[in-house]
């Protein structure tokens, strides 16, 4: 009886998280899957399910996400959503993905890149590859642009999210494979200013040696546990495209493009932003 | 290849690991078409008329006897040894210094074409794995055991020969996991048995192939004779777990950290036929193939689904109470 006790609480959880409006845009996402109901990544829709439902209530009533230029992602067909790295945890990815999957403009499943470590931590490899998350490798990437899906991509990787809260807002170095990516597959750059996050887990220092010890990225002091509930701006910008590069050195002076237009999305996110929390 | 006109003689194939299920299927498959000749290493298969059958070692010298006696102008070598059948060094002999041995013979008697069944463990199941694995990634089974150096040195082998002598005419398949009545590989040993381990908290996708739709695969290719390196894999997914519930079998969770463990396990409760310790990653990781090239180039689909596969095992444990 306790298991079926068990049994019937998780149905209620879930009946909660998994609105009708939540199935309805599960629904409307196209997406080809395999007779069980996963991709080659391991997406599953059931639990993505769960987390969106989960996800759209963190992003309406705890971090009351404000969000512009919904209608620059496009509805359909490749591309990369760049955008900037912060708040210890990878929460901005999270509300990004939310915000994309709950676009009132056509919604999509957009596939953020997980840290390495991740798979080799039992059930949260797992879990976070049901919710679409893939390990950032470039096969990967270009595969998954090639059967034109949106995928999330911060080049600042873990030296963003990682960053001390002294150094917030501030752009960290920008890997290039991103705009490799763009250029061979013809990919468009959908950047997106992300203000807010920066607030939600301020780090005052970084234990690096312990966490080197415990095969982590980084260690941070924290004064919360949790994320705070700092109110978050996503600003996306208009599409970028990029032709072919002749040399690396051009490359990078794309790459500082980009970079210069997600500064002026988070400039426009922190003059719009009239409280912290 | 030029088309053979009604009056030409049969083409003479040469079929190793005849014994198995998947050279048995395939045999069928050609019989009447081809003069087919079976070996195997284990026992004298019985045949069908017309289908002489011999008991030979592939490195030992009696083999060269077979070229000798038939015209031989193909052949397929599926006959393996696995890693729960003989030591290390035994398995090197018979699968590498045996496919050397096959192939200097198909050369010194002119056979015009060779296929290779290879594995796709010759990947090596790693953390760091992208999905869609194509044909030219590194061959990183080495990296994660010994216990494969086997498989990854056979293919290395197959594929030197491919590109020095053409007129081999090589073809290497790389299958994932091929499931069904009379397999005998570890993976299908593992889903006939009532209880089998999973790693907690890892549950790794998964592909399986029919065997049925693998003699189907291999004959199709085999006929097109186009030379290559392929996978052979269906464009659907299962995690282990999944699989293993689906075949009928009562999960028996196994610690899975510190990665030692289980491999201690493993190797403690001697489950080398089914669950062996070198093979714990490929429980842990996923090894997914990008099958499109072989689907595309040959025009094949496998015709049975997960559902058709894994009720073979689901009905015979039905059938034991």
């Amino acid at each position: 009886m306790a298991s079926l006790g068990s049994l019937d609480v998780k149905q209620r959880i879930a009946a909660s998280l998994v609105t009708p409006e939540i199935e309805a845009l599960v629904a409307s996402i196209p997406k080809p899957l395999g007779s069980f109901g996963y991709d080659p990544w391991g997406y599953n829709e059931d639990t993505f399910k769960l987390a969106l439902g989960a996800a759209k209530w963190l992003y309406d009533k705890y971090f009351r996400v404000t969000a512009h230029g919904l209608e620059n992602i496009p509805s359909t067909g490749r591309v990369l959503i760049i955008g900037n790295h912060s708040g210890q945890l990878p929460m901005d990815g999270a509300l990004v993905g939310v915000a994309a999957a709950t676009n009132p403009h056509g919604p999509r499943l957009a596939r953020a890149m997980i840290e390495r470590f991740f798979p080799t931590v039992p059930w949260l490899g797992n879990f976070l590859n049901a919710l679409g998350g893939v390990i950032g490798d470039p096969v990967n990437c270009a595969k998954m642009l090639d059967m034109d899906e949106a995928i999330i991509v911060f080049p600042e990787g873990v030296r963003g999210s990682g960053k001390l809260y002294a150094k917030r807002y501030q752009l960290q170095r920008f890997g290039n494979g991103f705009m490799h990516l763009s250029m061979t597959h013809r990919a468009p750059i959908v950047p997106v200013g992300i203000v807010g996050c920066e607030e939600t887990m301020p780090a005052i220092a970084n234990l690096a040696p312990i966490a080197k010890l415990l095969g982590l990225p980084y260690l941070p002091i924290v004064p919360s546990l949790l994320p705070l509930p700092a109110r978050v701006y996503l600003n996306f910008g208009k599409p970028m495209h990029f032709s072919p590069a002749a040399s690396e050195t051009e490359v990078t002076e794309q790459v500082e493009t980009v970079k210069a237009e997600l500064r002026r999305l988070i400039q426009v996110g922190l003059e719009e932003r009239t409280s912290l929390y | 290849m030029a088309s053979r006109s009604p009056a030409a003689p049969k083409k003479t194939v040469l079929v190793t690991g005849s014994a198995g299920s998947l050279a048995k299927r395939v045999i069928a498959r050609l019989h009447g078409k081809y003069k087919v000749i079976a070996v195997d290493f284990r026992h004298k298969v019985e045949t069908d008329a017309g289908i002489p059958s011999y008991l030979v070692e592939l490195h030992k010298r009696g083999f060269e006897d077979i070229f000798a006696t038939h015209k031989i102008d193909a052949v397929i070598h599926i006959g393996r040894i696995f890693a729960h059948e003989k030591t290390r060094q035994q398995r090197y002999n018979a699968n590498v210094l045996g496919c050397k041995r096959l192939l200097e013979l198909c050369r010194k008697y002119k056979v015009g074409q060779v296929m290779i069944h290879s594995t796709y463990f010759v990947y090596g199941a790693s953390a760091w794995n992208p999905a869609l694995i194509d044909e030219d990634a590194p061959l990183k089974a080495s990296e994660v055991t010994q216990d494969l150096v086997d498989s990854v040195e056979l293919e290395s082998l197959a594929t030197i020969y491919l590109w020095k002598h053409p007129e081999l005419n090589i073809t290497i398949l790389r299958p994932c996991n091929v499931l069904g009545p009379g397999v005998r590989n570890s993976m299908s040993i593992l889903l006939s048995r009532k209880v089998a381990p999973v790693l907690l908290g890892f549950s790794p996708l998964m592909q399986f192939l029919h065997v049925d739709d693998m003699a189907e695969a291999m004959v199709v290719a085999f006929e097109a004779n186009k030379p290559g390196i392929y996978n052979v894999a269906p464009d659907d997914y299962v995690p282990y777990q999944e699989a293993v519930s689906q075949c009928g079998c009562r999960r028996l969770p196994v610690l899975s950290v510190p990665p030692s463990l289980p491999k201690l396990v493993a190797s403690m409760l001697n489950w080398n036929a089914f669950f062996p310790p070198y093979l714990i990653n490929y429980f842990k990781y996923p090894v997914i193939l990008d099958g499109s090239l072989f689907r595309d180039t040959f025009a094949w689909r496998p015709r049975r689904n997960l559902n058709d596969i894994f009720s073979y095992y689901r009905k015979q444990k039905l059938a034991a109470h």
